[in-house]
């Protein structure tokens, strides 16, 4: 069977790699191509680069520096940020992306997804579920665009693989990121139940426990890494590092 | 000469750039039946639907070409991926006939229900080699990137020359004199894959 993957997802903000908290206060933590090149040396399953700001500041991926990170990245790679049309993921999966992350394009244009599923296949593609806790206490899918996504998080699940047709679910929880406090095992768990796809959960891993129980108590798919993978301890220096798989995935 | 064959389909950038990684730099992508009659090493890659596959390579009219180099000169061929698939008679996924170098055939997983086992087989396994070839050592632990809805089922078992599980164990690697296949993805398989390569490039 395919094995559990561990994925450290690399947050680019247009010209380096950043690290947040809660979604905020951006921490700069070094080039993109130099970690990705000693993650490779650490043999990673999977590598995924988001850039947080493309959206934001409406302006395109930076295709010239992406295609100089997939030309160093000898595993599968996912991008996602500021992809908006047709053209856009062609010429992403044509320099070498395996996998193309959506999120704020769900809501402003569907259509284009589907028929990129349609033309690359549904395992191109995986949408990218951030979700947090609203003042009433109840976690819903959160778009930083202030779009309202007036689904609860399950249903908003059920829309993306069953409507949209992605192949994959990256679930990221807002509250949990850069905390090292452990993953949304709840929600993740409450997901996994309702979609036929594979799931990757990321947002608050702090420890290779947290790791093992995501994957093999949980159940998820895959295990996203952030702080882990850029830092050396909670509240500690810049380190690109990687756990030791060997110790956390069973075959 | 080392050419990976640009039939419109494919992760054509990333074969290269893992191909010059390990060092091999008498290489380029090329879709031209000039370029590809001067090979002395070919690589079909292949990210798409089988009768795309075929279509893409009549409209090229690289089949009579690919024929020669590989049918009568002999031209050491590594397929991967679809590429694989396409080296077979045909393909559950099409209609279309396929390369026919190969005896196999291409079809759909079908698992048992109970397993709980998701189509597309995607992500990282292990693949256990049956038969000393060329490209990967019979007894080291190999792991590689798999992403793929159909398999090959050689009717010639000698054919088929590694196994991966899915379900059940299904074909990942054939072998057929100068024609190689393998259903994964070597140039995203990290140093398992380089490997291969640089054993492929050595032939």
């Amino acid at each position: 069977m395919a094995l559990k993957r561990i994925i450290p997802c690399l947050l680019y903000d247009g010209s380096g790699l950043v690290k947040t908290v809660k979604f905020k206060n951006p921490s700069y933590v070094g080039d993109p191509i130099n970690a990705i090149k000693i993650f490779n040396d650490k043999e990673v399953d999977e590598l995924i680069v988001l850039d947080i700001n493309a959206s934001k500041e409406k302006r395109k991926a930076n295709f010239h520096k992406i295609a100089d990170m997939a030309s160093e990245a000898f595993m599968p790679f996912a991008y996602g940020g500021g992809v908006k049309t047709f053209e856009d993921f062609a010429a992403l999966y044509k320099i070498g992306v395996e996998k193309v992350i959506v999120n704020s394009l769900i809501q402003e244009n569907p259509n284009v997804i589907k028929k990129v599923i349609n033309d690359y296949g549904s395992q191109a593609v995986i949408a990218c579920v951030d979700f947090k806790k609203s003042i009433f206490g109840k976690k819903l899918p959160y778009s930083y665009l202030g779009n309202k996504i007036k689904l609860s998080m399950v249903d908003y699940a059920k829309y993306l693989t069953n409507e949209i047709g992605v192949g994959e679910l990256m679930l990221n929880s807002v509250d949990l990121d850069g905390t090292w406090e452990g993953y949304d095992y709840e929600s993740i768990h409450q997901l996994l139940n309702s979609v036929e796809v594979p799931v990757i959960a990321c947002g608050g891993c702090g420890s290779i426990n947290d790791l093992k129980k995501v994957l093999y108590e949980t159940n998820a798919n895959a295990a996203a890494i952030g702080s882990m993978a850029v830092y050396s301890k909670k509240g500690m220096g810049v380190l690109i590092n990687f756990p030791n798989r060997e110790s956390i995935i069973l075959e | 000469m080392l050419v990976i064959v640009d039939y419109g389909l494919g992760n054509l950038d990333s074969v290269l750039n893992i191909f010059k990684k390990i060092g091999t730099n008498d290489i380029l992508i090329s879709g031209d039946k000039e370029i590809i009659s001067r090979a002395t090493k070919l690589i079909l890659p292949g990210v798409g639907s089988f009768d795309a596959g075929m279509r893409n390579l009549e409209e090229k009219e690289l089949t009579p070409i690919l024929n020669q180099k590989v049918l009568i000169e002999k031209t050491p061929i590594l397929g991967i991926c679809l590429g694989m698939q396409l080296l077979t008679k045909r393909s559950e996924e099409g209609v279309k006939a396929g390369l026919g170098w190969i005896d196999a055939e291409t079809i759909k997983f079908n698992l048992d229900p109970t397993l709980k086992l998701k189509v597309p087989h995607m992500g990282w396994n292990y693949i256990k080699v049956q038969k000393q070839n060329p490209l990967i050592d019979m007894d080291s632990k190999n792991r590689f990137y798999f992403v793929h809805s159909y398999y090959v089922k050689c009717f010639d078992e000698n054919q088929s020359i590694a196994t991966s599980h899915f379900g059940n164990d299904f074909t990942c690697m054939v072998n057929k004199g100068n024609i190689y296949g393998a259903q994964f993805h070597p140039e995203k398989s990290l140093k398992f894959g380089m490997k291969l390569l640089e054993n492929f490039a050595k032939i």
